[in-house]
């Protein structure tokens, strides 16, 4: 996982609420065995006409959109299924940073396995982000983790509350499996205890 | 102190708690199927790591697997590398696996508790949202990610963050030809697919205390359509019934020091929750949905909302982009909708209680003209049972097919789909646009009154039949 590093970058905006994962990554596309290349199926039916062009009334379609990092988006984001191919897809596709009022629960955590930053921010301070890139499409957002801010291309800047020990992980890069495993003692010190206790789930 | 059954799961799994960090929980069982772990099993190579407790593993071939013709190859060769992958990562990790040839086959979290895999005061995970079905047992079981999954593979452990605690208490009576299903949908009608975001629930009251094991699975699976981490229903007589004789419950004298364990995790009385709800059996009518989200659902007596109704901006605009897309007219009774499929089957409603309720509606009819209506058993355990009972005899006499077991139509994956425009009256969890197939529009109802649709052609009150 690469380290999330402080960026300037367009904002590109999808206002719309309850978005799924079977929009984010529909399931005909589940099947591969990899992890990589599910970019260009991100919102699939969405972005692309039956014929397989580009659909030109989707919003991300809009060239001023093309090279945006951050996802700009409606309240519930990632509800669904627990696929992880969901961000996989949207890191792939370019995104690294989505703002919205709130996620699902699953696809939150999942975001931060992949080097995803979601930032949550309140209905008020989305609407006037909203209405930001509304006025002026292709304005460029610049987020700064460390000091967990967001300044809009018009000087506004947002504070936002992240966990300390996501952020750290996301800075670094860091693998939360060798963290966990630096933790194998205690691992074993519990597995141990279990089996006096609980001997029924070792059987 | 007096602590809920969700706080007394918690502390007995946590392993350790690093300075900063966010706790570590013991995972007791981890549960695998084709989708969601190639990733991970790639992850553990690369990185030359071992599965760490390879009997706390449990795997089955469910997602894209055919439910016509499984003697022949899958066709479709991502689909088949798929599920060959499956078959060597778990070879590879001596890993349990009820391959697509296994008696035991069927969706994951069917077969699961079948053999008694999962009990009270558990901590179960799987790499799939409907997880939050084995809470019927009293575990704590949860959907995760595929980089959880290989985190759990490696180390028996999550990392988690305490969810807060809510109680929904459902009091009173339920009709007769409501179900378990009704009660799932109301409430997520009620609280909205977020309004559990950040909880674990628990079921209380003694309308859960009369669902059968099954039905409590069916409450338990669509936890996590109203966005909560896990729904949790405390064991009771009826758990340690169902669990005691299969395969993975505990045997000889275990059994004793098991069922007194178990019996120690319920809920104190008078713990307290971070909020609460209680929720009217009878006033619970059958229910259908009528959008593309769950909480777009109302009971078969109603009618289809029109946007002007709902206060918010943001469901006004929500209800107009469903109605557009469910080609459907505000207003229009809900038994005026015409049909044109009928699924009967998923981890939701594929248990063998739901087969006989929707045979009990099925007999005596015929499948309307121009509807098709299938029946996908949950697992082959759950076809043989039916087909002793001679459920299968009942469907094929009135016109539905009878298929072998698999997810199907629940995600349309294996190649069971709706064609664009096709409506359908589906048992399964997600009316998600284009989840049962592009341009497909899904109606969730229970089994009964998927039965009765497929008899009238449209939706009809099971009630009054
Ligand atoms: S039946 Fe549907 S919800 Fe259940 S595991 Fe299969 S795809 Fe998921």
């Amino acid at each position: 996982m690469n380290p999330y590093t402080n960026h300037t970058s367009v904002a590109a905006l999808m206002d719309r609420s309850n978005v799924d994962t079977d929009q984010i990554i529909p399931k005909q596309f589940l099947k591969k065995v990899e992890r990589s290349g599910f970019g260009v199926h991100l919102f699939h039916d969405w972005r692309f006409n039956a014929d397989g062009s580009d659909n030109a009334e989707f919003e991300l379609n809009k060239d001023v959109f093309k090279n945006a990092k951050i996802l700009v988006t409606g309240d519930n984001f990632g509800c669904g299924s627990s696929r992880e191919h969901a961000p996989w897809a949207i890191e792939d596709y370019g995104f690294n940073t989505i703002i919205s009022t709130s996620y699902a629960d699953i696809f939150y955590n999942n975001c931060f396995k992949n080097g995803i930053l979601p930032i949550v921010v309140s209905r008020k301070e989305l609407d006037n982000l909203m209405q930001e890139i509304h006025s002026n499409e292709g304005t460029s957002f610049s987020i700064d983790l460390p000091e967990q801010t967001i300044t809009t291309g018009s000087g506004n800047i947002i504070k936002f509350d992240i966990d300390e020990f996501r952020k750290q992980n996301l800075l670094l890069g860091l693998d939360d499996i060798g963290m966990t495993l630096q933790n194998v003692d205690k691992i074993d010190e519990y597995e141990a205890r279990q089996q006096q206790t609980h001997p029924w789930l070792w059987k | 102190m007096k602590i809920t059954m969700y706080e007394k799961i918690w502390n007995d799994h946590l392993v350790h708690q690093p300075e900063g960090q966010a706790p570590m929980l013991y995972i007791d069982r981890h549960l695998l199927h084709e989708v969601t772990s190639p990733q991970a099993f790639e992850g553990l190579r690369n990185a030359k790591r071992p599965v760490r407790r390879t009997a706390a593993n449990l795997a089955t071939l469910d997602h894209c697997v055919p439910t016509i013709n499984r003697d022949q190859p899958i066709k479709d060769p991502v689909a088949r590398k798929q599920v060959e992958t499956m078959m060597k990562n778990c070879a590879d990790n001596s890993i349990r696996l009820y391959d697509m040839d296994s008696p035991n086959n069927g969706i994951i979290h069917i077969v699961v508790p079948e053999h008694g895999f999962i009990h009270p005061g558990m901590t179960v995970v799987c790499g799939d949202s409907h997880t939050a079905t084995h809470g019927a047992f009293g575990a704590l079981a949860f959907g995760i990610g595929t980089s959880e999954v290989e985190h759990v593979l490696s180390s028996q452990t999550l990392r988690q963050k305490k969810s807060k605690t809510m109680r929904v208490n459902v009091v009173g009576t339920l009709s007769e030809y409501c179900t378990a299903k009704d009660i799932a949908l109301s409430i997520i009608g009620h609280i909205g697919t977020a309004g559990g975001t950040g909880f674990v629930i628990e079921y209380a009251g003694d309308a859960i205390s009369k669902l059968s094991m099954e039905g409590r699975m069916t409450l338990c699976n669509l936890a996590i359509e109203s966005g909560a981490r896990a729904g949790l229903v405390a064991p009771d007589e009826k758990t340690f019934e169902f669990l005691q004789g299969r395969e993975f419950a505990p045997q000889g004298e275990d059994w004793d020091q098991a069922v007194a364990y178990w019996k120690s995790i319920v809920s104190d009385e008078g713990a307290e929750y971070d909020t609460e709800i209680t929720v009217q059996a009878d006033d619970i009518a059958p229910q259908v949905t009528w959008g593309t989200s769950p909480e777009q659902v109302i009971g078969v007596d109603r009618k289809v909302p029109d946007p002007q109704q709902f206060d918010d901006d943001e469901k006004q605009k929500a209800c107009a982009g469903a109605l557009d897309y469910m080609g459907l007219q505000a207003n229009t009774s809900i038994t005026d909708i015409s049909i044109d499929y009928v699924f009967v089957g998923s981890c939701t409603n594929g248990r063998i209680e739901d087969l006989r309720a929707a045979a009990k509606v099925a007999e005596g009819t015929s499948v309307a003209d121009g509807v098709t209506a299938i029946v996908v058993p949950g697992s082959y355990w759950v076809k043989k049972q039916a087909e002793e009972e001679g459920l299968n005899e009942i469907f094929l006499a009135s016109g539905w097919q009878w298929r072998e077991p698999g997810c199907s139509m629940c995600l349309a994956m294996n190649g069971d789909e709706l064609k664009p425009g096709q409506r359908c009256a589906s048992t399964s969890n997600r009316n998600f646009e284009g989840r049962q197939g592009k341009g497909g529009r899904t109606h969730l109802v229970s089994p009964a009154m998927a039965a009765a649709a497929a008899a009238a052609g449209k939706f009809v009150d099971v009630r009054k039949l």
